[in-house]
């Protein structure tokens, strides 16, 4: 099969810091991958890149063979690249439902007439989405604060929040910045649950920042490892959890597990 | 206070109609009755603003202006609105089975009907009404940039300019024997036919002066509309007051008189429902969504600078349609009119009445035009006390009165009895 995505030798600066050094991916569909790595590694700044919020200084990037190196950020989101933030950032004022509408936007059919005027094309259209927010609102648990203001709900929720907004772009590939930063086991244990229901039912691949190994061994069938910029090691989950220059790296001298 | 909320809860079961019905006979009692009853209570004439204006000046009546205002205003609404209520809710549950639209056009024609009569008194409140409405166009569509969208615009004179200027030019031109274009091209007949596009073009040559604003500010991240929207309105004033072709500091004059009550009103209900529409679609809520956080909105597809291009020209083609109505209702414009207190108002009525709302906008720009003509008599005064209750409102209410709330027809027509 012919990968989703691949990007090639990418390489940026933040002026003289080398933040990503000769980075290469390869996403197929269907896989989830995961990305660890120490505070600071880089890898947010690798979502960046790939998402077009940074233009890298070298390498090329291609999305299902279609060149996105300096591609407008909701160009790369409308081809299929959704993705969630490590820090939240959600729209305060609004309500979870719209945060949920919203995301549909590179679907809608209907022109600025049909915005001013209400056109039956508008209705019925924004109908369906209305209807598509709550199937995806159920599906991460959220339906009950459909008419809440984000800012107003629990931590985990707001993670959902973004998780279900980013599903309603319809990615081919879904990115979670360290999607149970600041979760309790129990809310953890169920984000597995979700990640896991999101990959069946849609069949969208994921990459993932994580810094919890358990989740990590759990859901991912590729691992790479990140170090000051640099991929140090990367294989399946087991190899990784047992290689002795990951386990020098990342988590000082002892086992991960 | 408890008494307050007793004397409240007789009127739960109102409905709008009910309301609409006590406010129609109001009017109508003054209309046929309201000199002999002023002058039962000693006044002159019939009280133009509630007699607002009239006590600022001669405080000794206040028991005449309060006992009229009951007389006319209060006892009829409120017995009207309570004793015909079975009748108006057994009528708003006929219409809430009717489409949404034809029971707002009822409405919206006998709330027509109610400032239709009570401006029909004199020209003072007909002035007053029509330039309060001209004020909801531009604090809704004010409203849509500075608040929906989170700018922080101040071209709005400058496109209320544009739009004054290319209107009065198109109808002065082929409608108006006139000093500055000569004779009437076209028979003066086909004029009123002719305004819905005059006003249209002046809508258009304001959204597309807007642009001279918006490409530059929203070409990078940052805060830039503030300033180039100021300079520009300063550089539209300046510019007509030097071309000579259009009337230069001396204005335009004798605009025919199309701008009667009915235009007006058609026109900010198009406004409002327009905007409406954008601002709860899918579409234009993306302007929120690019308010509280630009990179999320990117990154969830959405075309960002597109919005806010389409947002403020919106905004601006209102402005440019209210500037139209204002030049034809006072028949006469001058580049002085759109500078900085025009635009001290319209900021005032839009960070009163409440962010991103339509809601708020209208409660704003009523009461701060209410507020205006009745403090008129304190003259320079009148500039102390707007701005401490404004002053006041921000302390209280950062968003304005009612900010975050949109209108809701059905449920503000729907039969109350339940
Ligand atoms: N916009 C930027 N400008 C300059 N430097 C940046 C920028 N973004 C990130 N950096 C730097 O790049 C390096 C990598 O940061 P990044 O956020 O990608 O790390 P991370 O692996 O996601 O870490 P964490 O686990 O803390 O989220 C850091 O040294 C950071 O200071
Ligand atoms: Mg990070």
């Amino acid at each position: 099969m012919p990968p989703l995505l691949s990007v090639k030798a990418m390489t940026h600066y933040f002026g003289g810091l080398c933040a990503v050094k000769n980075y290469n991916l390869t996403i197929k569909p269907g896989q989830i991958i995961g990305l660890i790595g120490p505070n600071g590694a880089g890898k947010t700044t690798i979502f960046n890149l790939i998402t077009g919020v940074h233009t890298p200084t070298e390498g090329t990037i291609e999305l299902e063979g279609r060149d996105i190196v300096g591609m407008k950020t909701h160009k790369i989101a409308s081809l299929g690249l959704g993705r969630t933030f490590q820090n939240l950032l959600l729209w305060r004022h609004m309500n979870v439902l719209d945060h949920v509408r919203i995301a549909h936007y590179s679907q809608l059919k209907y022109g600025l007439f049909g915005a001013f005027f209400g056109s039956p094309r508008r209705k019925s259209q924004e109908a369906e989405i209305e209807e598509n927010s709550h199937r995806l609102m159920k599906l991460f648990n959220i339906d009950q604060f459909a008419d809440q203001t984000v800012v107003n709900l629990p931590y985990g929720a707001q993670r959902r929040v973004e998780m279900a907004r980013a599903m309603a772009t319809r990615p081919k590939i879904l990115f979670l910045d360290e999607p149970t930063a600041g979760m309790t086991p129990d809310e953890l244990v169920h984000m597995v649950k979700i990640i896991r229901q999101v990959h069946e039912d849609f069949g969208v691949a994921i990459f993932l920042i994580e810094h919890r190994m358990k989740f990590v061994m759990e859901l991912c069938e590729y691992v790479q490892t990140l170090v000051f910029g640099e991929i140090i090691a990367e294989g399946p989950p087991e190899e990784i959890q047992h290689n002795p220059d990951v386990i020098e790296a990342y988590l000082g001298k002892e086992d991960l597990t | 206070m408890e008494t307050i909320t007793k004397f409240k809860s007789i009127f739960y079961g109102v409905p709008m109609a009910g309301w609409l019905l006590g406010a129609f006979t109001a009017v109508m009692l003054e209309y046929f009755l309201g000199d002999p009853i002023s002058y039962l209570f000693d006044l002159p004439k019939i009280p133009v603003l509630f007699g607002a204006l009239f006590v600022l000046k001669h405080p000794l009546m206040i028991p005449s202006i309060i006992g009229y205002d009951i007389v006319i205003y209060i006892l009829p609404i409120l017995l009207v609105a309570k004793i015909t209520a079975p009748l108006t809710n057994a009528l708003a549950s006929v219409l809430e089975k009717t489409p949404l639209w034809l029971s707002t056009i009822i409405h919206l024609c006998l709330f027509y009907g109610i400032i239709d009569t009570w401006s029909g008194i004199n020209d003072y409140r007909l002035l007053v009404v029509k330039l309060t409405m001209i004020s909801i166009i531009l604090t809704v569509s004010l409203n849509v940039i500075n608040g929906y969208q989170g700018e922080f615009s101040c071209s709005h004179p400058g496109f209320m300019a544009l739009g004054a200027y290319a209107s009065s030019t198109i109808t002065l031109l082929f409608f108006a024997n006139d000093k500055i274009f000569g004779a009437a091209l076209l028979p003066a007949a086909w004029g009123p036919w002719a305004f819905p596009f005059a006003i249209i073009a002046g809508g258009a040559v304001a959204a597309i002066g807007s642009l001279v604003v918006a490409i530059p500010s929203f070409r990078t991240r940052g805060d830039y509309l503030a300033i180039i929207s100021l300079a520009f309105m300063f550089i539209v004033k300046s510019a007509i007051e030097n071309m000579e072709i259009i009337g230069g500091p001396r204005g335009m004059s004798s605009q025919p008189n199309y701008a009667s009550l009915p235009v007006v009103f058609f026109w900010t209900i198009v406004c409002i429902w327009t905007i409406h529409n954008f601002v709860t679609s899918v579409m234009g809520k993306t302007l929120n969504a690019v308010r509280d956080n630009e990179p999320a909105a990117d990154s969830m597809t959405v075309n960002t600078r597109k919005t806010k291009m389409t947002a403020f020209m919106f905004g601006a083609f209102w402005a440019g349609v209210a500037g139209g109505l204002f030049a034809h209702v006072l028949r006469y414009v001058n580049p002085s009119t759109f500078g900085l207190q025009k635009l001290a108002e319209i900021l005032a009525m839009v960070y009163f009445g409440g962010l991103n709302s339509i809601y708020g906008s209208i409660v704003g720009a009523v009461s701060i035009n209410v507020l205006g003509e009745a403090l008129r008599p304190l003259e320079l005064f009148k500039w102390i006390v707007i701005p401490l209750i404004l002053i006041l409102v921000m302390i209280f209410r950062p968003y304005g009165l009612i900010s975050f709330t949109e209108i809701n027809m059905k449920k503000m027509l729907r039969p109350k009895n339940k």
